[in-house]
């Protein structure tokens, strides 16, 4: 027999008990659906969490702050040196401050190529041409950080004039009618110094930017100049030790290292006693929380294949029983057990084809439904959020294990119809 | 002298181990030529069956060899011997083995199929075969709407689509009643007559076993008698057809 005789009897016989044939099908659907939307929701929010990466910041750049000695247990001795950890942290942790001693430390690290003080600026309120005034919080743009703009450009970095990005959010708040209408006016911030006087600086709107998970979320963006003023300003009246305080600072380095040169980077800062991590480390900890999810949800899934593996198994060894004289025939015939065997797994393969082709597509007309209804309620203020989303590789490989699995079930039905005696199964009863 | 087409010699075949062993057949030298007719007779349980199908070769013999045209079948093996079976037998049997779901066309071409004929020549084929059985007018029908006596001549129709050198029929009417069943014998023998297929029929109809060149009588797996017609209805192959077994059923 042709491979491709047996590949149309095979499909032909998939048909000849429909009910039977339909029932593992569904069994198969189930499972590969499931796993079609698990394996859609870690494309999706992974996907999301990459094309975000770049508004956390950059690739050639480390988050440097102080390792603190704090006690693995129990609570942590006070330390006048602490100080807030800050936004990226988690809150009401603290670490302990950096100086510019520090800052000139990590300066002669081999690899460092700069490094730049993040300065800890809490202004108070923001005011646009409307006249109320807004609470505010602001982030400082790094150097390689990237913002998603919804208009205009990202603060200059090295421009002198006092820039700012603000949060789409803002716009309407502060009088601007639209994002291109506010590119270019002037905002003023408000903040107080250590006498809790109010001053005013102001600065020029360059960019309007989106609303992002993880990103500048509800701050505006400084650029380095006003981030600076802010500071200067933040810290009049404070004598000199107290002024010289920061958080953390950003380090860069060269942007072709390799992983290895990174982590040697990384140890070495540490060496000083400082702890240095990527955007990749931080983002890392999102991923890895994610695929554990996404992970759990295709286990599931998978058991939910296995059950439809055994399906197969079931009822493909009732077709062989059922069909046993005519199997027994074709041997007679001069049909080798191979074709035998082929036909009856490649009937498996089928049917997982058939299950799921049909999980998958289903999948994902069910999954791009919901992601799309979750995007306008749930979700809205997460923009460029597609909570489930497919790429044609993951979507083959599942249709692909599917089948494997389906093939593993036939073998075993399979076999044991290729080995048939012919003449037991031409026995007369 | 001419080879016969299959012959035994000495051929045993015994089924079970140790205390549950039977000897099915016991020594069985037989030689059947081509074109002959020949019946295999027996009462049920002699060990027809046993023999047919290892002269089909679709079974081994404990001992003793069965020879195709001339050279041992032992020698044959898997892919060879698929395509010997496919290529030079035909079968028929008591019970039809038709695919109900499937069309009589469909069930027909199955010998084709598995020698990889390409599917318009099955197709050619087929038709041409049901043709000469006159059941082109159900070819597209399923196979299970056919009466029994449609059902034989479908079975025919696939056991001669290959041009086969033998057909073996085990009780080919032994499901059919006496007028349907006589329609199927004068198919067979017309077959045997008119293209010179050899005809090896496994019967315990006596009719049926009259009708042929020859008869073999077998007995406990050993034969017992073998004759042929006193007045051959194809004399030029029952000339040939001496019995050659006489001396082992003695
Ligand atoms: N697989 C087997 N295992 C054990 N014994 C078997 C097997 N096949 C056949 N036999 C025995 O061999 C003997 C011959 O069987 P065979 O089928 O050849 O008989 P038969 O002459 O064709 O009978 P019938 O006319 O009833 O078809 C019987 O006694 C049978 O029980
Ligand atoms: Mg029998």
């Amino acid at each position: 027999m042709k491979s491709l005789d047996v590949i149309s009897t095979a499909i032909g016989n998939t048909f000849r008990s429909k009910l039977r044939t339909t029932l593992t099908v569904i069994a198969i659907f189930i499972g590969a659906f499931t796993l079609t939307i698990t394996s859609g929701i870690g494309t999706g929010v992974n996907g999301y969490i990459d094309t975000t990466v770049a508004a956390i910041g950059a690739k050639d750049v480390l988050t440097v702050t102080k390792t603190a000695n704090a006690p693995t247990t129990g609570p942590t001795k006070y330390d006048p040196n602490t100080i807030s950890a800050g936004a990226r942290a988690r809150p009401g942790s603290t670490i302990e401050a950096m100086n510019s001693a520090d800052i000139a430390t990590i300066r002669a690290v081999s690899g460092v190529l700069s490094v730049q003080p993040i300065l800890g600026v809490r202004p108070s309120y923001i005011e646009g041409t409307a006249g109320t005034k807004y609470s505010i919080t602001s982030n400082g743009a790094g150097t390689g950080v990237k913002l998603q703009l919804q208009d205009g450009a990202q603060p200059s970095i090295t421009s002198t004039g006092y820039e700012v990005a603000l949060p789409v959010s803002y716009v309407k708040a502060l009088g601007l009618k639209t994002d291109a209408a506010a590119i270019g006016s002037t905002v003023r911030i408000g903040i107080t110094d250590s006498a809790q006087n109010m001053n005013v600086v102001e600065a020029t709107v360059v960019g309007v930017a989106t609303t992002s998970l993880g990103g500048a979320g509800d701050s505006v963006t400084t650029n380095p100049a006003l981030t600076q003023k802010l500071y200067d300003v933040q810290s009049t009246g404070l004598a000199g030790v107290a002024k010289d305080r920061f958080a953390q600072a950003t380090v860069t380095f060269n942007a072709a290292a390799t992983d290895k040169e990174i982590s040697q980077l990384k140890d070495r800062l540490a060496k000083d006693g400082f702890t240095a991590v990527t955007v990749a480390d931080q983002i890392g900890t999102f991923k890895t929380v994610i695929d554990v999810i996404v992970l759990i949800l295709n286990a599931f899934a998978v058991i939910a294949l296995v059950a439809a593996g055994f399906g197969i198994v079931n009822t493909l060894l009732m077709s062989v029983q059922e069909r046993t004289r005519e199997i027994g025939l074709m041997k007679a015939m001069g049909m080798g057990s191979g074709k035998i065997f082929g036909l009856f797994s490649f009937e498996a393969i089928f049917i997982g084809f058939l299950g799921s082709a049909l999980g998958a597509a289903i999948g994902i007309a069910v999954g791009s439904g919901i992601s799309a209804a979750l995007s306008r309620t749930v979700f809205s203020a997460l923009p460029g959020l597609t909570l489930i989303s497919f790429n044609a590789g993951s979507i083959a490989g599942i249709i692909a294990i599917v089948m494997a699995i389906a093939f593993v079930a036939g073998s075993l039905p399979a076999t044991r119809a290729a080995r048939q005696d012919p003449i037991e199964s031409l026995r007369y009863e | 002298m001419t080879v016969p087409i299959l012959s035994t010699h000495e051929l045993k075949k015994s089924y079970g181990r140790g205390q549950s062993r039977f000897d099915a057949l016991k020594g069985v030298s037989l030689e059947i030529f081509a074109g002959e007719s020949v019946a295999i007779v027996g009462k049920s349980g002699s060990g027809k069956s046993t023999l047919m199908h290892l002269l089909a070769l679709l079974d081994r013999p404990s001992s003793g060899s069965v020879n195709l045209n001339g050279s041992d079948a032992i020698l044959l093996k898997g892919r060879v011997l698929n395509g010997t079976r496919n290529k030079t037998f035909g079968f028929v049997f008591q019970q039809f083995f038709l695919t109900g779901g499937a069309t009589v066309l469909e069930n027909v071409i199955l010998p084709l199929k598995i020698a990889g004929v390409g599917s318009r020549e099955r197709r050619r084929r087929g038709l041409a075969a049901l043709e000469q059985l006159e059941l082109v007018d159900k070819a597209k029908n399923k196979a299970s709407a056919l009466s029994g006596g449609q059902k034989q001549r479908a079975v025919i129709a696939r056991a001669l689509v290959n041009t086969p050198k033998v057909i073996f029929a085990d009780e080919p009417t032994g499901n059919l009643d006496s007028a349907t069943g006589a329609v199927v014998e004068n198919i067979l023998f017309g077959l045997n007559r008119d293209r010179g297929i050899t005809l090896i029929v496994v019967t315990h109809d006596e009719e049926l076993a009259a009708r042929c060149d020859r008869r073999i009588f077998i007995r406990d797996g050993l034969i017992v008698a073998s004759d042929a017609s006193p007045n051959p209805p194809h004399g030029a192959h029952a000339a040939r057809a001496t019995a050659t077994s006489e001396a082992n059923a003695a």
